[in-house]
């Protein structure tokens, strides 16, 4: 397509790329002839959604299809040298060596029984490049390099000794090791917290820049694409949808399903309050839930004492949202465990509309969970596979009233009408639904038994952008026709500013920053909240940074 | 660790106790006991009264309870008693019989290890698809072959037709070549089965494609990245497997007429003798809990997961 007048000659180059997946007897083509080349020491992003094809491109340019995956027709090449029909045997010399990879889930990339050293200096070994005795030295300057704190000792340790933005940055160290021309990293950061995430894609850039290494960046958020691409190829069913310099495809979009991306991306910047939070001025007080002084501990090594939640209170009012916001270990899970009664708090308060928690056992334990349900993070993983969509959404009622089976069922109907799933869905299974579709049946699922309070724990995190943006305006409806109370549990700061009125920052279990949203975010009083907020991607290009 | 240690000690001896009771409890409830069955028999013209002597000189008419605490302080001491249809004690008829059974379930043990992790390597090595195909329906085959018919054709074919292994006073060693393969042959089967699974389950982590994008091929990846996180959850069914190694034993001595417990056991059945049998029961049920214990401790050592932080940091 559109080709940079350049003198430099690209590291890569793809054109009129075509890949197709056998499924035994047919093939469906997922890449439909995408070309786009990437010079040296540059970015490109690919962006889109879940199915666009962006991970099965990467895929192809380091040889690593699926096994049923082929290239059918168009080149690949690298410095000029086409490789798309390489053999493994090639391929694995320019693997690691030339082209390298920075994978998506740091937690299940590194080998669980070997040490990191062992495993950073697999690459030396295998590709023969340093001395045997030299390898240790060089693995631990590597780990250095990448900010690792005490490198030695994290070349003895094993993965899970490691959080995981330690661990993407043993295997950016990996991806460095042999200075390769060119990096994939394929949605390096989104199983990071921001903050990290903001600190990992800082240190791919400075390697960049410091190695004249070309990045390819796919990822499924457009923000971080802003912030970090030189240019930008849209992807969407397999098909570019426009590609171009990042600040003219984000400026000027020319086709219509980048305007769309952009539209649906929550976006911090541009965020509005609400406009259902004038009750803030209207004094009533009606806090349907009230937390005071929880603290929640656990045994730790030995005699001490670990405390995940540290004398935390707020007050959520009734038809509000209120947003439990914070980073892994903050003690988000915690906090809401206790509160919908799945788990006992060491000291403190739980109040729900005017019922003492603490005072609740079995049966009326089990009575009071009508009015508090769960929607959880993973659509997939929270419903049972071998369940119609009709059972999984009755289930609730029979577990609770004594309706007759087609009063059951009738009602499943009209929730699941209500959350918009097709009619001709509801005899499906989990996993011939979309995971937008997933979400919508969960949701079904925790209304169905009419409660007043709904815990949303990452229930959008999961999602593409723009089912993303559906759900959340389904949410809203649903909360303002309802009455409902929202518990939204999340790590990002975008999509909780646009949907909440009140939010509780957390920190290692306490309480740093809280109470209406715009003034949190707008006057933020803790330091840590300013952090949280500056590394929230798409704030300004990477020319500005 | 220590506190761990201790717990799982704990569980192994109550298994322990609970293996004898059990038994001396059944071995107590059949009706007629060893005494009766040698010394009743009509040939040897014994009266009912001299028949009640002996029993009293076994001290199998005082109460149970009596004799349950009098055995098992016996035990305790390593002393399991006197076999009634021997006529020796049940120490020395031990010693005579372990030794072929523990050198034909070691060998068996190893020679199906060896073959399921053959089996298992090489249908993911291969670059035949039919070989794989083949290679992985062996071990369906291998669960469905009965331990005595297999030895039954292995002496067929081996020693009558091909005359290759001799049953006619064989060496110590040649006496165990088929043996040793009709018992691993079916132990190997689900071993395999595992190991196969395990290894196709590990080629699908993301660690594995990591590996791949540093340029290793497939042999440097089933080796060093997926050969050991296969083997580790292989190693609890290998515990639990022992049990049908003694079992599949028994069944393999007696179609060889190998003179090891599996044949004692059989004899032992026969003539009631408990004593015999109590001691059996006890010392599988001792070499089970230990071969779990030993497997459930190592466990730590291989996988660093399972280590405390506490001694990893040490």
């Amino acid at each position: 397509m559109t080709v940079i007048p350049q003198q430099v000659s690209p590291v890569l180059e793809v054109e009129g790329l075509c890949i197709a997946y056998g499924d035994g007897t047919a093939e469906r083509r997922a890449v439909h002839d995408v070309s786009f080349s990437i010079n040296p020491g540059e970015v490109v992003a690919l962006v889109g959604e879940s199915g666009s094809g962006k991970t099965t491109t990467a895929q192809s340019i380091i040889g690593l299809l699926a096994a049923n995956g082929r290239v059918e027709r168009g080149s690949i090449k690298l410095n000029g040298t086409d490789i798309a029909r390489w053999t493994d045997r090639q391929l694995e010399t320019v693997r690691g060596a030339r082209i390298s990879l920075v994978p998506q889930d740091p937690g299940n990339s590194l080998n669980p029984v070997k040490t990191i050293g062992a495993q950073v200096g697999e690459i030396f070994r295998i590709h023969g490049a340093l001395r045997p005795d030299g390898i240790d030295d060089r693995v631990i300057s590597l780990l250095a390099r990448v900010g690792l704190s005490e490198p030695a000792l994290r070349a003895r340790q094993y993965p899970h000794e490691l959080s995981g933005g330690m661990r993407q940055r043993v295997l950016i160290a990996i991806a460095i090791a042999l200075k390769p021309q060119l990096i994939i990293a394929d949605e390096p950061t989104s199983a990071l917290d921001v903050t990290v995430q903001k600190r990992i894609l800082d240190l791919i850039d400075e390697l960049r820049a410091e190695y004249g290494t070309a990045v390819l960046l796919v990822t499924h958020d457009l923000s971080v694409a802003a912030d970090r691409a030189d240019r930008i190829v849209v992807l969407k069913d397999g098909r570019i949808q426009e590609q171009g310099a990042a600040s003219v495809v984000l400026a000027a979009p020319r086709s219509p399903y980048t305007r769309q991306l952009l539209a649906a991306a929550p976006s911090f910047a541009s965020a509005v309050s609400r406009p259902g939070a004038s009750w803030a001025a209207s004094g009533v007080h009606d806090d349907i839930v009230v937390v005071d002084g929880l603290v929640r501990e656990f045994a730790g090594e030995g005699k001490s004492r670990f405390r995940a939640v540290d004398d935390l209170s707020f007050r959520v009012r009734r038809g509000s949202t209120h947003a439990i916001v914070g980073e892994s270990g903050s003690g988000k899970t915690t906090t809401i465990r206790s509160i919908v009664g799945f788990d006992k708090p060491t000291a403190g308060r739980i109040e729900i509309d005017g019922t003492d928690l603490s005072r609740l056992v079995g049966e009326d334990l089990r009575q009071f969970r009508r009015k508090i349900q769960f929607v959880y993070q993973n659509p997939y993983g929270s419903l049972d596979p071998r369940q119609s969509i009709l059972q999984i959404v009755a289930e609730p009622l029979l577990n609770f009233s004594r309706l007759k089976r087609s009063d059951r069922e009738e009602k499943a109907r009209a929730i699941l009408s209500r959350v918009g799933l097709p009619e001709d869905a509801v005899a499906r299974r989990p996993h011939a639904l979309s995971g937008g579709q997933r979400q919508r049946v969960a949701i079904a699922r925790a209304l169905v038994l009419d409660p007043q309070v709904l815990v949303l724990d990452e229930a959008v995190s999961a999602l593409d952008v723009s089912v993303q943006a559906r759900i959340l305006a389904l949410l809203q409806e649903l909360q303002s026709d309802l009455g409902l109370t929202y518990l939204f549990v999340s790590h990002d700061l975008a999509v909780v500013r646009q949907i909440s009125d009140t939010v509780s920052v957390l920190r290692d279990g306490r309480l740093v920053d809280g109470g209406v949203v715009s003034d949190v975010f707008e006057h933020p009083s803790g330091d840590y909240t300013r952090e949280l907020i500056n590394a929230i991607p798409g704030q300004g290009p990477r020319a500005a940074a | 660790m220590s506190a761990y240690l201790l717990n799982r000690v704990g569980q192994a001896l109550f298994v322990l106790w609970a293996a004898f009771t059990i038994s001396f409890v059944l071995l107590q409830a059949m009706p007629g006991d060893a005494i009766l069955i040698k010394f009743q028999n009509p040939d040897l013209g014994l009266t009912a009264q001299q028949v009640a002597e002996i029993r009293a000189s076994y001290a199998a008419d005082s109460p149970i309870l009596v004799q349950y605490v009098q055995t098992i302080g016996k035990f305790l001491t390593g002393d399991f008693g006197y076999s009634v249809q021997a006529g020796v004690p049940v120490n020395s008829l031990l010693a005579a019989h372990l030794p072929a059974t523990l050198k034909l379930a070691t060998l068996g043990f190893l020679l199906a290890s060896v073959l399921a992790i053959l089996i298992a390597f090489l249908s993911s090595l291969t670059p035949f698809t039919w070989l794989r195909g083949v290679l992985q329906s062996v071990p369906s085959l291998f669960i469905s072959i009965p331990t005595f018919w297999l030895g039954i054709m292995l002496i067929q074919i081996f020693s009558f037709r091909l005359k290759l292994v001799p049953v006619i006073n064989p060496g110590p060693w040649q006496e165990l070549i088929l043996p040793v393969f009709a018992l691993a042959v079916p132990i190997s089967a689900p071993l395999a089965q595992v190991l196969v699974r395990n290894i196709d389950d590990v080629l699908t982590r993301p660690f594995v494609g990591v590996a791949r994008a540093k340029g290793a091929n497939r042999h440097w990846i089933l080796w060093r990245h997926v050969a050991k996180n296969a083997l580790l959850p292989t190693l609890t069914i290998a515990g639990v497997l022992f049990g049908e190694l003694i079992a599949g034993a028994v069944v393999t001595e007696t179609v060889f007429g190998l003179n090891g417990i599996g044949g004692l056991t059989e004899r032992a059945v026969g003539s009631q003798d408990a004593a015999v049998l109590q001691a059996i029961v006890v010392l599988s049920a001792l070499a089970f809990v230990i071969i779990n214990l030993v497997v459930d401790l190592l466990y730590p050592v291989l996988d660093p997961r399972l280590r405390t932080k506490v001694g990893v940091a040490a």
